[in-house]
């Protein structure tokens, strides 16, 4: 079913399984019980960022194929993506993997990009299962995007720190005791000419909006517990926040937002306006809230995960940042 | 959505850089860095024979290796989160740019790595440094030759 950019999964596909792994940091997270493994090492004993990156997503995936009683020969496909150039710790992780598989790309939005498309995937029914998620490993991102991690930079209170984690999933067709897709906006790129790069809430918040009022005003009536954005920040949360305020979405039946990144590290000052990077709305997307899922604890929310889709290049070339924001509603019954 | 109001918004909602803050800070850790590359400095006078000239290039070696230390060691970058343009502008920063970016580099091998990337962060740095100097010194030496100052 269709609704311009809006969709209905008719055969409501179940996220049957999901794993979720971090690294050492990520220990202080309010979220730390929900997640199925704490490495003790940044690199997950490889020699360099980008093994460890690649060796994370590995491990993450074959633990949510475990955690759902499957072998690595069930799984139809793999839709997954990182923030690295070319995405290699993903491509890598694939080629261990040895699944069908096909690399996506939507910034910190991938975690739902591609849960959206294997949720199309498993609407035409010619798969069965399909492991979908994104990662993040700090250090390989940051260097890509910033400055070395030694380097001595101070960053501004809306700066964001990027996380190590991955957060992994497996959809297959309806199972009446796990949580189902229940429709899914596809974003728009959006771009409100911000250009600091250290000040991505900003700049996504638009994105955000611009979907959730999208997805709302086709699912008038629809009561949800929450909306759970990506990686806004405390910073662009306050925007979100501000944006709907003024804008007559309040009028829908939504109360409560959220944001993953402004959540991830708890108040913790250090951490500035908060979390980001591909693996912080994928590791609490598929831990935590699936968690709470399962447990019946939330019945009916939306996920809109949001991504910076610029590049150190772009940057330097004076280009603003581009962003986008893929909505995918979730309910359990 | 309109950019420019937008923007006005996010002027309102986001938090500013606290500039009053972030100056007290760095005047205080530029003084410190500052400070102990003084004493450096003396003790190469004083037990060295160093006059105060020409103990500024070894100064700026010791100060470059403190600076090393502390990034190899994860602490440069706190104090840099602490104390920004006062841990930036010393040769502590510079040092700290290049050991940071070597540091970065390692896994892509020594050549293509450390060496490709080693000045990725100071070598402008460089560059701006050696040309400014050498306008300087023309101008210097102009004014020189026509005897409007003298050596």
């Amino acid at each position: 079913m269709k609704s311009a950019r809006t969709y209905q999964f008719t055969s409501k596909p179940s996220i049957v399984s999901t794993a979720v792994a971090v690294g050492p940091l990520e220990k202080q997270s309010p979220f730390h019980p929900h997640f199925d493994h704490v490495y003790e090492d940044e690199r997950f004993g490889q020699d360099t960022n980008e093994k460890g990156h690649a060796h994370l997503i590995e491990e993450t995936c074959k633990l949510a194929i475990m955690k759902g009683g499957f072998q690595t020969t069930d799984i139809d496909l793999f839709l997954g993506g990182d923030l690295v150039n070319q995405m290699t710790p993903t491509n890598f992780a694939a080629r261990e993997l040895a699944t069908p598989f096909m690399g996506m790309f939507s910034a910190c939005a991938t975690s739902v990009s591609s849960l959206i498309t294997a949720s199309f995937f498993l609407e035409s029914n010619q798969m069965e299962r399909i492991l979908f998620g994104s990662a993040s490993q700090h250090n390989s991102v940051e260097r890509q995007f910033r400055y070395p991690i030694e380097y001595g930079a101070q960053k501004p209170p809306t700066g964001q720190w990027t996380v190590t984690g991955a957060g992994y999933g497996i959809l297959s067709h309806n199972q009446s005791d796990k949580p189902y897709v229940h429709s899914a906006t596809i974003g728009q790129v959006i771009d409100c000419e911000c250009t600091d790069p250290l000040d991505m809430g900003s700049a996504m918040a638009p994105a955000a909006f611009d979907t959730i009022q999208y997805h709302l005003s086709q699912n008038k009536g629809t009561a949800y517990d929450f909306v759970m954005t990506g990686d806004l920040g405390k910073t662009g949360l306050a925007i979100l926040q501000e944006l709907i305020r003024t804008s007559g979405v309040s009028s829908y039946l939504v109360d409560n937002y959220r944001d993953s990144g402004a959540e991830f590290y708890g108040n913790d000052d250090k951490f500035l306006s908060g979390a980001s990077g591909s693996g912080c709305s994928a590791s609490v997307y598929y831990g935590p809230i699936y968690a709470e899922l399962l447990k019946k604890q939330w019945k009916k929310i939306l996920l809109v995960a949001t991504g910076a889709l610029l590049s150190p290049l772009s940057f330097q070339q004076g280009e603003s940042i581009p962003c986008i924001a893929h909505a995918v509603e979730l309910t359990m019954e | 959505m309109d950019a420019k109001t937008y923007q006005q918004t996010v002027d309102q909602i986001a938090p500013k850089r606290p500039v009053l803050k972030n100056c007290m800070t760095a005047f205080l850790t530029g003084g410190i860095i500052c400070g102990i590359g003084q004493i450096v400095s003396f003790v190469y006078m004083y037990f060295f024979p160093f006059t105060e000239r020409t103990a500024s290039n070894p100064t700026v070696s010791t100060m470059v290796f403190f600076a090393m230390v502390l990034t190899g060691l994860g602490v440069y970058k706190k104090i840099g989160q602490f104390g920004g343009a006062g841990s930036a502008v010393p040769v502590t920063g510079f040092g700290n740019a290049v050991i940071s970016a070597a540091i970065e580099h390692k896994t892509e091998g020594f050549i293509l790595g450390v060496g490709g990337n080693m000045f990725k962060l100071a070598g402008s740095v460089i560059v701006y440094g050696v040309f400014s100097a050498f306008v300087v010194a023309l101008i210097k030496t102009i004014l020189v030759q026509m005897g409007v100052i003298s050596w």
